[in-house]
């Protein structure tokens, strides 16, 4: 297992997910002799892991099972330990395109965090690329590295324990991509300018509150910075369901009922309108939205050095 | 060569050397380099107003004439000149609000100062000019759809990525972007092969195409009951036969030389019928071309070459295809997305992603249903994105548009090992486990 390369079978040492269900699911590192409690019983990972193949289904102790899944920065987000709040796959994506980050391509990230962005920079500059980040925070830093040690990936990043608006990112001329998630990112605008290679690059800034953005944004452009570009991404989930609604009775006849255009269809039909006449009601499929959704994470503003 | 952008025609000649990104103004038929920043009109905006309240609309507000204007830019004085013009014969423009002069300015700056900016191609560049100007082509896939595709795919260098997209080769070419030249990718085709109009417009290099595959659609199913062989497809067969004698040395050679460069003809968009037909007619005429001239034997060898060498890139995808392992599925087509996922997913391996686009809800509300049936998946997703972008500028910023609804639609998804025998029972346990109210239950649980 490695967070950048796809293994078959589970390894001692790897980190897996074990999936109990339903959005359910929870990181484990895998150990001979270790043991893992799950609501559905004891996993050994001596002979419950070791050597299965990811994607497997794992019989528990009390009959219940769990699926073990590989590892990759999207069910790491989902699992991580928090240490700060956090940047989810929706923003991670548009973060990744916007900056056109390919393998090869060398970023610079501050803050560090808790790593949520950072295995996911690295999955994709891997195998040539490398990530420059920063992290003023001393613990938060030493826990990263730490993690990038375990996950395999040590290789393709380099922690920096320093101050990024006073100190910068430690590297000036080399990358092609610079992304900043910090509380006054309009301090760092300049060093992030010097990190960038001389023939220019792209710039992302992460901010919740649009006075953040407005002097990020003015600064921007105090430096040069072209293609100034403020957006918002939100995601909307929906969950398939099988609604039913009762056909009002307006006192007709049995007989009018068949002519309401709701035939009845057979049950292998799927996905479009059918009616129980004995019921009196119409089911369908419905792509529902989550009761509570999130609003909003931050704005994203974009820019290029040329 | 001459290119047309946005009413302009220009030569790119001159833009050749200098850096991406640079900025050229048009003059009549050739491109001029001016500087990267053009100095800020300095319009004194000493003198404004504070409100609207005594600006009419009487449509006599610019003194100039449609004529006088006509003849300004017939004369090709600078755009820059003709906008300090425009301002100066304004006679509300004094009364205008600060906001409002800086407004009119940027939009008369847009009609009138025409300058192009040349950007190196990228995934964001490309998927966002689509959207914007062809989104008929690509399904209306907007750009941050086609993000979480790639970031929801897991892709990344090393992978075995299988595609199957209609979107003119614009998928391909960001799953090809983000793997590096690193890994493979075999994209399924429907029709006579794959379209890859967009996919050339990224200008990859050579070794990037190296690893890339195409199988045709209309074989999946001979391919998954085990009935697949390459001789099935008719064209070849004449081929093999006629070039048995004699030519193998020599076409060995050329082989060689044409293994070289393989890119030179993978990007091309293949006009599917068109090919067909140049082929059926070749082998009907053979004989006779033979006879008649020495040229048209060797473009025929040449044709019985690319054939050969097609298909030998069928069976390596053939093959690739039947270790049934690859690394994730990505599917963004206008066809129906269910039988295209039932079958496709046979070929990955478990423990890995997949992510189907399309344009509408519906289909993908189905899709869900039939792949719970299945089995072999979890973590099942239906999502949708919203994109806002933002005007920011001192006191005046806002949201500029909302776009929604126009982005498409998502069904992702992880596989599992899929445990034959027993579907009914992993079925049920996999509701159970997935429905955490017990009323959605009692609803799945009615006959519908």
């Amino acid at each position: 297992m490695s967070f950048v390369e796809y293994g078959d079978t589970i390894k001692d040492g790897d980190t897996a997910i074990v999936f109990l269900g339903h959005e359910s699911m929870f990181p484990v590192k895998v150990q001979h002799g270790t043991v893992t409690q799950t609501k559905y019983g004891v996993i050994r990972h001596s002979t419950d892991l070791i050597g299965k193949k990811y994607g497997s289904k794992v019989t528990c102790s009390k009959g219940g099972w769990v699926f073990i899944l590989h590892p990759t920065p999207e069910l790491w987000t989902l699992n991580l330990p928090h240490r700060t709040q956090i940047l989810y796959s929706t923003d991670i994506s548009i973060i990744t395109m916007m900056l056109e980050l390919k393998p090869g391509s060398i970023v610079c990230e501050s803050g560090t965090g808790s790593g949520s962005l950072s295995h996911a920079l690295i999955r994709t500059v891997a195998p040539t690329g490398h990530l420059y980040t920063v992290e003023f925070h001393q613990q938060r830093a030493e826990k990263a590295r730490e993690e990038f040690r375990e996950h395999g990936v040590e290789h393709l990043v380099t922690v920096t324990n320093q101050d990024v608006c006073k100190n910068g990112f430690g590297v000036s001329n080399i990358a092609d991509a610079v992304f900043l998630d910090i509380p006054s990112p309009w301090e760092a605008i300049g060093h992030a300018k010097s990190a960038l290679k001389a023939e220019g690059g792209r710039i992302c800034s992460f901010s919740p509150c649009i006075e953040q953005v407005q002097r990020t944004c003015l600064v921007m452009e105090e430096y040069g910075f072209t293609e100034i570009n403020t957006l918002e991404i939100l995601l909307r989930v929906y969950n398939v369901r099988t609604i039913s609604l009762q056909i009002p009775d307006l006192g007709k006849a049995a007989e009018d009922n068949s002519s309401t255009g709701f035939d009845s269809c057979s049950p292998s039909h799927q996905g479009s309108p059918c009616a129980n006449l004995q019921q009196g009601t119409v089911q369908f499929k419905s792509g529902v939205p989550l009761r509570e959704v999130v609003g909003h994470t931050g704005y994203l503003t974009f820019a290029t050095k040329s | 060569r001459k290119i047309t952008f946005e009413k302009q025609w220009f030569y790119l000649d001159n833009a050749i050397g200098h850096v991406y990104g640079t900025t050229f103004e048009v003059t009549s038929g050739g491109n001029l380099q001016p500087k990267q920043e053009v100095e800020e009109t300095t319009t004194e905006t000493k003198e404004a107003g504070t409100d609207n309240r005594n600006i009419v609309d009487d449509g006599k507000s610019q003194k100039l004439t449609h004529d006088d204007i006509k003849a300004l830019k017939d004369k090709g004085i600078k755009g820059q000149e003709i906008v300090q013009q425009l301002i100066e014969n304004s006679t509300t423009f004094r009364d205008k609000t600060e906001f409002a002069q800086d407004k009119y300015i940027k939009k008369k700056k847009k009609k009138y100062e025409a300058v192009i900016t040349i950007v190196k191609p990228s995934t964001r560049i490309l998927s966002t000019m689509y959207y914007a100007r062809e989104p008929g082509k690509i399904n209306h896939l907007r750009y941050d759809t086609l993000a979480q595709m790639l970031t929801l795919g897991n892709v990344h260098a090393g992978s075995k990525m299988i595609v199957m997209e209609t979107c003119a080769g614009l998928v391909l070419g960001a799953v090809m972007e983000r793997m590096g030249g690193y890994g493979s990718i075999i994209q399924m085709y429907p029709g006579g092969g794959p379209v890859r109009a967009a996919t050339s417009c990224f200008g990859f290099p050579k070794p990037f195409f190296d690893n890339l595959h195409e199988f045709p659609l209309s074989k999946v199913q001979s391919l998954l009951s085990g009935t697949f062989t390459t001789e099935t497809l008719p064209e070849e067969n004449a081929v093999v036969e006629e070039e048995s004698n004699g030519l193998s040395e020599e076409k060995q050679s050329s082989l060689q030389e044409a293994e070289e460069e393989p890119a030179t003809e993978t990007p091309m968009e293949i006009n599917p019928t068109e090919e067909q037909d140049t082929m059926d007619m070749n082998a009907e005429d053979v004989e006779f071309k033979e006879n008649k001239e020495k040229e048209n034997k060797e473009n025929v060898r040449e044709k019985q070459i690319k054939q050969w060498e097609r298909r030998k890139k069928l069976k390596e995808a053939a093959a690739l295809l039947r270790e049934k392992n690859a690394d994730g599925l990505i599917v963004a087509s206008k066809f129906h997305p269910t039988p295209l996922l039932l079958s496709l997913l046979e070929f990955v391996a478990p423990s890995r992603p997949f992510v189907v686009y399309c344009q509408y809800k519906e289909p993908l509300l189905e899709c869900y249903t039939k792949l719970r049936e299945r089995g072999g998946v979890i973590n099942l997703k239906l999502s949708e994105t919203w994109l806002r972008n933002y005007q920011v500028l001192p006191d005046r910023s806002h949201p500029k548009l909302t776009m929604s609804g126009g982005g498409g639609y998502l069904l992702s998804g992880i596989t599992v090992v899929l445990e034959k025998g027993k579907p009914d029972c992993s079925n049920s346990e996999a509701l159970k486990m997935e429905e955490p109210s017990s009323k959605r239950c009692k609803l799945q649980d009615l006959p519908c």
